[in-house]
């Protein structure tokens, strides 16, 4: 089965719910089966399948609701990539373990987790997750890097929490 | 104080740098004291969160669950005639697309590739043909006004395969006739063009058509030229074939 394991791991980040995962991913399957004669020679086939179960999921009563709650990306403008300070933060970031990184990955916003996953994850390329999510490459850069900050915002709080509780000394 | 070099550092890492931003990329890299720490600590948290973002795994319960509906998926009105193939076709296609084997063929192997394209296409397609009849009174007809030459069909009966229908197609903008036969449960597509120079280079049984799992045969007669493809077995492709061709020889 091509992509399967890829494809339910996938849809369970997105839906965070093994059922819903299992349904997000029959149903991609049964609309690629039915959509395979309008799948263009030359296309990429992984962005055309993610791109499938991302639709899916969007349209889909938990997408739904997670797209009314996130707000829209305001400012999708690749000319205003936000610059990323230089902090002590990678020296925290250094110290971030998988326990953080998955909480922290579960605290994005779809729109920040899912690009993220398909960049870090799938390693797929900016031109793939184009394809996938339906925007252009300066997009994805945008989105990707300040879903990155968000990320790493994210893990500096839990990071200095964490120390702060344990009474650790910060540096 | 942030370095501007810092905005390339994701570009970097994600491996999307062009080979000259690289290069000097790699050379900043050396000797910049704030882009060399952060560089590693955000190639750092890449390799977590892959290592994090494959915690998810299908039940073996769904996965066979996924598997049969593929193989047998449940039967709508237009697919009862069609499902075996329909199902064979896509499950098949869908396979060898995500392996990529089209990537890196020959030329020759690409236009069969896209000829095996049309024909699992076909297969997959809710209507498959545009004129359905077994007669090849029928159809042979239906294609002339249509097509800028004409072609003679054989007589079957009595033979294993059975005619199911005809479309137009297109190769390489070029139209041509597909006939869809039927021989047991496999579906053979017969492709006919005009002949012209691109074509007459192309050799049957590459390797493409193996890794396909389909066998195909190819040749000339009057100034046409035929393609056979299907996932029958190699000796039905010939046996096909032979028809055709002394059909066109009537
Ligand atoms: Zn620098």
């Amino acid at each position: 089965m091509p992509l399967f394991a890829s494809l339910y791991n996938f849809a369970h980040w997105l839906t965070q719910n093994r059922e819903e995962a299992e349904d997000l991913v029959q149903e991609t399957y049964l609309k690629a089966l039915k959509g395979f004669a309008s799948f263009q020679q030359g296309t990429n086939f992984r962005a055309w399948m993610y791109r499938i179960l991302r639709n899916t999921f969007l349209t889909s009563r938990t997408g739904l609701s997670v797209k009314m709650t996130e707000p829209l990306d305001l400012e999708e403008n690749p000319a205003a990539l936000p610059v990323t300070p230089d902090t002590p933060e990678s020296v925290l970031l250094a110290r971030a373990d998988q326990q953080a990184v998955q909480d922290a990955l579960e605290r994005l916003p779809v729109h920040f987790r899912e690009v993220i996953l398909l960049c870090d994850m799938e390693e797929m390329s900016y031109q793939e997750i184009a394809e996938t999510i339906g925007i252009p490459i300066g997009t994805v850069m945008s989105r990707l890097s300040r879903a990155r900050k968000s990320m790493r915002e994210l893990l500096e709080t839990q990071v200095r929490g964490a120390s702060q509780a344990r009474g650790a000394p910060q540096k | 104080m942030t370095c501007p070099w810092s905005a390339k550092l994701d570009r970097y890492l994600d491996s999307e740098l062009p080979d000259d931003e690289l290069t000097e990329m790699e050379a900043h890299l050396r000797s910049c004291p704030s882009c060399a720490p952060e560089a590693l600590s955000r190639l750092q948290l890449k390799r977590v969160t892959q290592a994090v973002g494959h915690r998810f795994s299908p039940s073996p319960e769904f996965r066979m669950k996924i598997e049969q509906s593929m193989s047998a998926p449940k039967p709508r009105p237009w697919m009862v005639r069609w499902a075996p193939a329909f199902a064979a076709a896509a499950a098949l296609a869908l396979m060898l697309i995500s392996v990529g084997v089209w990537l890196q063929h020959s030329r020759s192997e690409q236009a069969l590739d896209e000829l095996a394209d049309l024909h699992v296409a076909t297969l997959a397609s809710a209507n498959p043909v545009d004129v359905v009849s077994t007669d090849r009174h029928t159809v042979k007809p239906w294609f002339q006004g249509k097509l800028p030459f004409s072609f003679n069909l054989p007589e079957l009966q009595g033979s294993p395969f059975q005619l199911l229908g005809g479309r137009l197609t297109y190769f390489q903008q070029n139209p041509g006739a597909q006939l869809l036969f039927e021989v047991g449960k496999h579906r053979i597509s017969a492709f006919i063009f005009q002949n012209r120079a691109e074509l007459s280079r192309l050799n049957s049984g590459s390797s493409l058509s193996r890794k396909l799992a389909f066998s195909s045969e190819t040749w000339t007669e009057g100034g046409l030229r035929y393609f056979i493809i299907g996932d029958a077995s190699p000796s039905d492709i010939r046996g096909l074939s032979e028809f055709l061709r002394s059909a066109a020889r009537s």
